[in-house]
């Protein structure tokens, strides 16, 4: 298979994950949008380690070792960074990320909600706070 | 042990007690006391063996150089001559008196160790510079003095009128000491050494080329630490200082050393006749003008201050006329007792409760709380009046004396102008003099009116010290004369009859005068106004009673030296001139005006520039990084996804500009 394949595949992931980081406004979703970027990456380095290997210039496959590395160091970001949106979403009662702006220049760190007026509506107390008892 | 180790202990004992109760002041209070008393009493028998085996022969001079130190050789030396030997027993006389004084007088004062380690290093420093033979080394004792003298006349630093006389004091006599300085250094220049005795050789040889310069540049120096015209003015307010201080410093030893510094280097100030002339011209100012100011004070010491002014003023006089045997002579003799004087004061200030002598001439029965000080006050008036048998007539007779023998032409050393000067004045003071005192003792000793409060007997530590100064203010004079000359320099010092008779005759005159006016002013016993203010805790100690006295003056009467009382008889004898004597001729207004107000007016003047002008700029500087940081802050939105954006943004800039640099493009 020409290499050309999955490095366009790759590119195509790479940059769907960028625009999911750059454009979504869960916490959730850009998570998944980073593991996409990851992913984009482990492809490139697989493909490039089967064709560098059948040229005999590298031997170790160190891409594909390389590439189980990222996997497992994936795994371990994910699981803080879905902890850490939950945290929050339980503080808060939202996970939109354009709320969640506590260290914008002027923000009262005693009023959590004080970036999002105009914005949107912001959503209930008393939802985060049956989030917070129910958890 | 010989006399040079000795001579270097007398000193260093007083020093090392100091250091010793500075350190020791806090972890074992029960040292303090006999630390203080004891180096001091222990110079003083030193002093007294030093002054034996001198014996008024040929100097003591020992002198060793610890390190070369440039053009001028510092040396550590010792000079002891007769002059050196006596007034180094009469510093430590007083100093072990207002010592032991001082346990009874701040005997609850929590500052006292602090106090009395001052005390003790003060003592060490005059005895420095009585002994020094080095003008290098002397200077220190010179300055340890100073500021020794602000410390303690600071002593009460809760009231506003003690602090503003500790910075006088300090002001004034570096006012004088900075031509001191300039002074030794061309002398030394000439001289080619600091060395007293190499001085006085350099000018017997005529070594000194500008005598006259030199003579004057000192003499300002002196004119501060002695508390001459026109450097007088700290000496009244130093009085908010502690009795035993005023004692110590303001009578006894700091402002002699001015005259003792003369008298060291006469030869000096003899070869320039303009120098004697001006120190003449300055002694009879000041002698006149203080005695007539302590004519009008109704502080107690204030007049006590005015008149060691005064007889300050006929100690520069003797060495005016050339005759530093007869300065030294009054230096001794005043030494003993204007410090009776002053510790008795300290006594009757406690017992009365106030300062005023106002208030005491309403007081009854005020000497027979005090019988000792009453009785030796009585003596050291006399002697200050230079009534005959006392000490202070014959070594006054000394001085005026002296002038005369100038005046008649029996000697070349001094111009006949400087000894009319010093005659005239001299006599002038005399009635002067006999007439404060008579006033001091009229009012405070014998005023009617309710009965003066009953605090039981003064401490045995004060009273005793005044009959151990009374014996040389008694005594002395009598004894002294004969004597000193062997110890001087050898002039006769017996009182001539001339002098006797009309120093004697005015002095009486004096007395006499104001014994009739006080008659006359207490005779309107019914117009008398109500006056008086009396410490608000009579049963404290001395030095608590005092504070308060000298802090409730102002208040009480308006001023601090002033009183508006029409039974004195001083208001009475100077006639419109007592507003202006009450006020030291205003010649605190004239420093106010020439100093103090161009000092505040620059002052405001660069307070101005640096908060107006100074400041503009630093602002400046600082506006516009502010407004930069303000524009960069906007971006700082808190949206996580704008920062990305930028940080991608910035990855392609970089990647395209990598990769046309590689391409070469």
């Amino acid at each position: 298979m020409h290499l050309a394949y999955p490095a366009v595949l790759s590119a195509l992931l790479f940059c769907t994950g960028l625009y999911g980081v750059l454009a979504r406004r869960n916490a959730i979703l850009v998570l998944m949008s980073v593991e996409l970027m990851l992913n984009a990456v482990n492809l490139n380095l697989v493909a490039f380690d089967a064709w560098l290997s059948r040229a005999a210039e590298d031997t170790l496959h160190s891409g594909q070792a390389l590439a189980l590395f990222t996997i497992a160091i994936a795994a371990a970001e994910i699981g803080i960074g879905l902890a850490i949106v939950l945290a929050v979403y339980r503080n808060r009662g939202t996970s939109d990320i354009d709320r969640l702006r506590d260290t914008a220049e002027g923000h009262d760190p005693d009023d959590p909600d004080s970036d999002a007026t105009g914005r949107e509506a912001p959503a209930p107390r008393a939802a985060g706070e049956k989030a917070e008892a129910t958890a | 042990m010989t006399t040079t180790t000795l001579a270097v202990l007398v000193p260093l004992l007083p020093f090392l007690g100091a250091i010793a109760g500075l350190l020791l002041g806090r972890t074992a209070p029960g040292f303090v006391r006999p630390l203080a008393v004891l180096p001091t009493l222990v110079s003083l028998a030193l002093a007294a063996l030093v002054a034996a085996r001198q014996g008024g022969d040929g100097a003591v001079d020992a002198a060793t150089e610890l390190t070369p130190t440039g053009s001028v050789p510092v040396e550590l030396a010792l000079h002891i001559d007769g002059f050196a030997a006596l007034t180094a027993v009469l510093v430590t006389v007083v100093a072990g008196c207002v010592q032991i004084y001082s346990t009874g007088y701040l005997r609850d004062d929590p500052r006292y160790p602090s106090y009395a380690a001052l005390v003790s290093l003060f003592t060490s420093a005059m005895l420095l510079v009585v002994y020094s033979g080095d003008l290098m080394v002397l200077l220190v004792g010179w300055e340890v003095m100073g500021i020794c003298s602000y410390f303690l006349v600071g002593h009460y630093w809760e009231t506003p009128e003690a602090r503003a006389a500790s910075l006088k004091a300090f002001l004034v006599t570096k006012l004088g000491d900075l031509p001191f300085l300039i002074g030794l250094f061309a002398l030394a220049t000439d001289a080619g050494s600091f060395r007293i005795t190499r001085i006085l050789g350099a000018v017997a040889n005529g070594g000194i080329e500008h005598p006259t310069l030199v003579a004057l540049l000192l003499l300002a120096g002196v004119a501060g630490k002695s508390a001459q015209f026109p450097l007088h003015t700290w000496l009244p307010d130093a009085m908010a200082g502690p009795t035993p201080v005023s004692a110590l410093i303001h009578a006894a030893t700091m402002v002699a050393a001015g005259v003792y510094f003369i008298a060291r280097l006469l030869p000096l100030f003899e070869a320039s006749q303009a120098a004697m002339t001006v120190l003449a011209v300055m002694a009879a100012v000041t002698m006149a003008g203080s005695a007539l100011a302590a004519l009008a004070q109704d502080d107690i010491k204030r007049v006590l201050a005015y008149s060691t002014i005064g007889q300050l003023g006929y100690m520069t006089g003797a060495l005016a006329v050339a005759d530093r045997g007869a300065a030294v002579f009054h230096l001794l003799s005043h030494g003993a007792f204007k410090a009776l004087l002053f510790l008795a004061a300290g006594v009757i200030i406690h017992a009365a409760g106030t300062n005023s002598l106002a208030a005491m001439s309403r007081m009854g029965h005020l000497r027979d709380r005090v019988p000792d000080a009453y009785w030796t006050m009585t003596v050291a008036l006399l002697a200050l009046a230079a009534i005959s048998p006392f000490s202070g007539f014959f070594s006054k007779e000394a001085v005026l004396g002296a002038a005369e023998h100038v005046v008649t032409g029996h000697t070349g050393h001094a111009p006949a102008a400087a000894g009319w000067i010093v005659l005239l004045a001299g006599l002038v003071t005399a009635l002067l003099t006999a007439a404060y005192a008579m006033r001091l003792w009229q009012l405070a000793f014998r005023g009617h009116g309710t009965e003066a409060p009953d605090h039981g007997r003064q401490p045995l530590t004060m009273t005793v010290v005044l009959w151990v100064l009374a014996v040389p203010s008694l005594a002395l004079g009598g004894l002294a004369f004969r004597v000193l000359p062997d110890w001087f320099d050898g002039r006769d010092l017996t009182p001539t009859l001339t002098t006797s008779v009309l120093g004697t005759g005015v002095a009486l005159v004096g007395g006499i005068v104001t014994y009739a006016t006080w008659r006359h002013t207490t005779a309107h016993a019914a117009a008398r106004v109500p006056l008086g203010a009396v410490a608000a805790h009579p049963e404290g100690d001395a030095a608590r009673v005092e504070a308060e006295a000298i802090a409730a003056h102002e208040p009480a009467y308006g001023d601090i030296a002033y009183a508006p009382d029409p039974s004195d008889p001083g208001r009475l004898l100077l006639g419109p001139l007592h507003r202006h004597a009450a006020a030291g001729f205003h010649l605190d207004a004239v420093y106010s005006a020439l100093f103090v107000r161009p000092v505040r007016a620059g002052a405001s003047l660069v307070r101005f520039l640096d908060r107006e002008v100074v400041d503009t700029y630093v602002r400046g500087a600082g506006t516009l990084p502010r407004w930069l940081g303000a524009a960069v802050r906007r971006a700082q939105t808190g949206n996580l996804q704008t920062y990305v954006s930028a940080l991608l943004a910035g990855t392609v800039v970089l990647a395209v500009a990598a990769v046309l640099a590689a391409t070469g493009a």
